[in-house]
């Protein structure tokens, strides 16, 4: 083992290799490594923070949902009980209508009774007097006798 | 076996024989391959043709083979990863960019977590030296003779392919750390403050001599420990995988294949000693103790 030169010429080498990785090497990858690994840590904590937001947006769409079924219910029962007015408000014009028609049928039905009384009275009176004929088989005044017959069917 | 002319002895000392290139002094007497021998006028560089004349060329030698893997894969280290780092991006990893992110992960945990103050130094460091000294390592789990059988089909005569098995390489590189840790601790605690570290503990100041003995061995047993304990390691670890291939070749692989297997643990945990020492020292230079 020879003692020699090259101990000099490997240090000259050894101080240009560290030079070299000191000024171009070790930087750039060291800076990159960092650099990968600040984008992995902010992408972490970026779903973290889009976890929470999700089950933020969860709960608010529970929230919306639960006000919505309250606000139907209350649209619901508003509609029953305008369709149960609507109903009544029906039935009661029903009534007076059905009240209304009968009174006209009604004063229809007496008209109706007054006339047929009113032509059969006229006609009892030239009934009374052909029957009046008949029975006295003489012929009878009818002028004398009319006031009479008119009478008596006035009478009926 | 590279070739059949050699004995065992001489096929291992070829193997753990760097490519030195050097300086021959002048009247030093060459051995030729062929046994005649000549003396030279001058002082000459060249490379070595055997042990004894690496080992004559002394200080003034260079292993050309360790340079040139541990450049090249030094190079490889930033060619590799600087075109990562250029592409990088911080939407989804693809490919490479996974494995190299990993890697820059660990060494940043581990940083993290032994050194807490603020330096952009030290986290480079730490990612260089673990790829680099993995990468000379794995160098190791190329089969023995490839790379030398290669070179010496292109006329070179000695290729050593780990870097890390080149004392003069865990030296060079720990002998860096060393004197980052003198850096640092100068910075942070002044002259001053740093010989008083050295000098006034752990005994009270009676005890200086002794205390500063103790220091400034613990001080140098840093670098030393942290070169020896890379270069022991690969190097016996090369040493097993060359006596392996000393056995006829179709029982080698009862023997290499477990070996490679286990020493794939030891490579990169050799690497990883290395980078966490290196930044275990870095943070102690900081600390006041």
């Amino acid at each position: 083992m020879n003692i020699n030169l090259t101990l000099f010429a490997q240090l000259i080498s050894f101080a240009i290799f560290v030079w070299f990785c000191k000024n171009y090497v070790w930087p750039p990858i060291v800076a990159a490594m960092e650099e990968r690994s600040k984008k992995i840590a902010d992408g972490l904590n970026a779903a973290e923070k889009a976890g929470q937001d999700l089950e933020e947006a969860h709960k608010q769409v529970e929230a919306q949902l639960v006000e919505a079924k309250v606000q139907a219910a209350g649209i619901l029962d508003q509609a029953n009980k305008r369709a149960a007015q609507i109903v009544d408000e029906a039935k009661e014009q029903a009534v007076v209508e059905g009240q209304r028609l009968k009174g006209a049928a009604r004063a229809d039905i007496e008209q109706e009774v007054n006339r047929a009384k009113e032509q059969l009275r006229s006609q009892v009176a030239s009934l009374a007097l052909v029957g009046a004929e008949k029975i006295l088989e003489a012929s009878i005044d009818e002028n004398a006798h009319s006031d009479i017959v008119n009478k008596l069917a006035a009478n009926l | 076996m590279a070739s059949e002319s050699m004995t065992s002895g001489e096929y291992i000392s070829h193997h753990l024989l760097n490519l030195t290139y050097g300086k021959l002094p002048a009247g030093y007497e060459r051995v030729g391959y062929d046994g005649h021998s000549h003396v030279l006028e001058q002082a000459e560089w060249t490379l070595a043709h055997s042990a004894t004349e690496a080992a004559d060329m002394g200080f003034m030698a260079i292993h050309l083979d360790t340079i040139g893997w541990s450049l090249f894969l030094g190079i490889l280290f930033c060619w590799s990863f600087g075109r990562v780092a250029k592409s990088v991006t911080a939407g989804v990893p693809t490919g490479f960019q996974n494995f190299v992110e990993m890697v820059v992960d660990f060494i940043d945990d581990n940083v993290k977590g032994i050194f807490h103050h603020k330096n952009p130094w030290i986290a480079p460091i730490g990612l260089t030296i673990f790829v680099w000294i993995f990468l000379q390592n794995l160098m190791d789990l190329v089969p023995v003779d490839w790379i030398p059988w290669l070179a010496m089909q292109m006329g070179v005569e000695y290729m050593r392919v780990v870097p890390s098995t080149d004392v003069n390489a865990t030296l060079g590189m720990s002998l860096g750390v060393f004197l980052m840790i003198l850096y640092y601790s100068i910075k942070q605690k002044g002259v001053g403050g740093f010989a008083a570290e050295l000098a006034f503990q752990p005994l009270p100041k009676w005890a200086l001599p002794f205390n500063l003995f103790l220091e400034v061995v613990g001080l140098i047993a840093k670098p030393i420990s942290l070169a020896l304990r890379l270069f022991g390691n690969m190097y016996a670890g090369e040493m097993v995988f060359i006596i392996i291939s000393l056995l006829p070749f179709y029982l080698q692989w009862t023997l290499s294949v477990p070996w490679a297997i286990f020493h794939i643990l030891v490579i990169t945990l050799q690497a990883f000693i290395f980078s966490t020492l290196t930044v275990v020292y870095l943070a102690m230079a900081y600390d006041h103790h």
